[in-house]
């Protein structure tokens, strides 16, 4: 059985048609004077999901998350939860907790009277709130740090503490906002999975704001990708890196080459496309892109090949030189300046220790790839 | 840095020190003074202290003082907090610029005006100047201080930390007490103390505002020094002088103590 990427999801409710949304925007539009930040949104979050909002700055995912919390409203549109509108319920009603950027913990108040603060809003008892909190604290292992105030913490604790707080309710929905943005990159790749794993045990729906696309990759069970206030695609990780629906999703998500062209020819799901150099090349998996269609093909480097002959029976192969090259240890990254200019990145994963084809600089190399390899993009 | 104290650098100190201290040093030494006359010295004595307690007009005074400067720089302080919230929190309101440029004018404004005003107002609706009305007119004079500085801790406040007391389920008012409140209390107490010492050493314009029954030290000490300076006067100044100093020091090393706690738990936080 063939599936994009090399994951295959048994949790996938969104392509189950009597599965209800558990968050659904509803043609969200915000505007802040006469700035647009969210522009006729609409968006599906179901129930458990690892939900990631992907952007730079000014795509309008902060905006998103903000409404969902209410500190702001949508100047139009609706915002559902479970069934309920949530237009006009105050943040302190809505069942939904949110971790913030900047941690936002109380300074003046100790590890074990932040976590606490939710459960004291609600009037839990004072027994109650001591075995929450603990339990909480256990959870992201601070137990030892309960009498301590947030400045005496480094930055990773200080985020266990934000998390603990934010999950102490047991909400619904736990929205996070660059959850990871302050931590360095060793603490940022194991606290990944830590925030999987929480949220597989605790069976929570997670919301987060990203513009780390590896981060959102790695955690998230479906994307969306913003770009200022419009949605660009919702998909799984695989499907955005494998099937982007658009020039500005493949080159927003990792690396990739685009072949621009015209199509020449279609043949069933094989088209020939013709580059501006006249140079052709055989794609396949056309879709609706029809005879003189401009499109472009984008190839992800790991799936072209390089090497310093033709290879034999190679579809599609353009002669090049060796522009620039990086051994990164697990693989190497070549720079391949083609004969119209164009440079095409290629990377090879180094699965043995010696090469039987050694390029270097100012090499002659051909590139080449299968008709499936990449992906046609009309827009 | 490398001071090298050259005979210019030592004299400009001296001098400067000399001129800013050398009154308060003579000050304080004549109020030790065994002689009657304030100029003469005529050997060491704490007999002025003494007398000091004992002078009727003098305490009462200092006890009006005291009630003013209290009670006026607790109201100013509640006035002051809410000016200062209300200017930086709800920044597209009308008339903004016009309400907060009002709200700073007594910080410029030459204390004679205000004191006159405040005669002329209590005048016109028929209050009789006593204890309310001097404490009445130092409210509306320390207020603007204090929303000075409160307005200056208020800016740099990060404001999610009232979201996050939201999020988690506090009303607007139980996150005022909860989280604001706390957090921006060191910038109300040193607007309280602000308050408090303007209001303890203003003459001019509780001259305008007091009237018979409630004088207050600054207003009994101007008066009985233009009869002749006496050393009891002296002693009531030095002993002033002694309350703010400690005062000052006092805050200064609990500042200072933080400060340093503070740097030690960082560093420790750091190292894990």
């Amino acid at each position: 059985m063939k599936s994009l990427g090399s994951i295959r999801r048994s949790f996938a409710p969104w392509n189950d048609p009597s599965a209800k949304p558990y968050i659904s925007f509803e043609n969200v539009t915000k505007v802040f004077g006469d700035f647009t930040a969210v522009d006729n949104l609409s968006l599906a979050i179901y129930e458990k999901e690892f939900f990631a909002l992907l952007g730079g700055s000014g795509s309008g995912k902060s905006t998103l998350l903000r409404m969902l919390a209410g500190f702001d409203n949508p100047t139009s549109g609706r915002i559902m939860l479970d069934g309920q509108d949530l237009r006009g319920i105050p943040p302190y009603r809505r069942p939904l907790n949110m971790m913030f950027q900047s941690y936002a913990l109380f300074p003046h108040m100790t590890v074990e009277a932040n976590v606490g603060f939710g459960l004291k809003q609600e009037g839990m008892p004072k027994a109650d709130i001591d075995a929450r909190v603990a339990e909480m604290l256990k959870l992201v292992k601070l137990e030892q740090f309960a009498k301590r105030k947030p400045h005496q913490l480094s930055g990773g604790q200080r985020q266990r503490v934000a998390l603990a707080r934010s999950v102490a309710k047991r909400p619904k929905v736990l929205l996070l906002d660059e959850p990871l943005g302050a931590l360095d990159k060793k603490l940022r790749e194991e606290t990944q999975f830590e925030l999987m794993d929480l949220q597989q045990s605790l069976g929570l729906t997670f919301v987060v704001v990203t513009h780390d696309q590896e981060e959102a990759m790695t955690m998230a069970d479906r994307i969306a990708i913003l770009d200022k206030g419009q949605l660009m695609q919702v998909a799984t990780p695989a499907e955005i890196y494998e099937a982007p629906a658009s020039r500005f999703v493949a080159n927003f998500v990792g690396n990739v080459n685009m072949f621009e062209g015209t199509v020449a020819s279609r043949d069933a799901g094989i088209a020939r496309v013709t580059g501006a150099s006249g140079a052709e090349i055989v794609v396949d998996n056309a879709g609706d892109a029809a005879a003189g269609n401009a499109i472009a093909f984008a190839v992800r480097p790991e799936k072209i090949k390089v090497s310093s002959k033709r290879p034999e029976g190679a579809v599609n192969a353009m002669e090049g030189e060796v522009y620039d090259l990086a051994y990164l240890g697990d693989m190497t990254v070549y720079r391949v300046r083609l004969a119209d200019g164009q440079v095409i990145q290629a990377s090879a994963l180094n699965s043995s220790r010696a090469s039987d084809d050694p390029l270097t600089w100012h090499d002659r190399a051909w590139i080449s790839f299968q008709p499936d390899a990449g992906i046609v993009l009309t827009r | 840095m490398n001071p090298t104290w050259s005979r210019f650098n030592i004299t400009s100190v001296v001098l400067g020190f000399a001129f800013l201290y050398l009154p308060i040093v003579l000050l304080i030494i004549f109020s030790f003074n065994e002689s009657k006359l304030v100029t003469v010295w005529g050997g060491f004595s704490t007999k002025w202290y003494g007398s000091l307690f004992r002078n009727q007009g003098l305490m009462d005074a200092a006890w009006v003082t005291l009630r003013v400067g209290v009670i006026s720089a607790s109201v100013a302080t509640v006035f002051g907090t809410l000016a200062a919230l209300a200017l930086t929190r709800y920044t597209r309101f009308r008339g903004r610029v016009l309400f907060s440029g009002m709200v700073f004018a007594p910080l410029v404004m030459p204390e004679v005006i205000t004191g006159l005003s405040l005669l002329l107002l209590f005048v016109a609706v028929g209050l009789d100047r006593g204890f309310l009305t001097v404490t009445l007119a130092h409210i509306t004079f320390t207020m603007c201080f204090v929303a000075v500085v409160v307005q200056a801790r208020l800016m740099s406040f990060d404001r999610s930390l009232e979201e996050a007391a939201m999020d988690l389920g506090a009303p607007p008012v139980k996150t005022f007490f909860q989280v604001t409140l706390p957090v921006i209390a060191p910038a109300i107490v040193s607007g309280w103390m602000l308050a408090f010492t303007l209001s303890l050493d203003d003459l001019v314009i509780a001259s305008f505002a007091s009237g018979p029954g409630a004088t207050t030290l600054p207003m009994k000490i101007y008066s009985q020094v233009r009869l002749g300076v006496t050393p009891e006067i002296n002693a009531a100044c030095t002993l002033m002088i002694a309350v703010v100093a400690v005062g000052v020091i006092a805050a200064s090393i609990v500042n200072k103590r933080r400060e340093f706690q503070r740097q030690r738990d960082e560093q420790a936080a750091q190292r894990g």
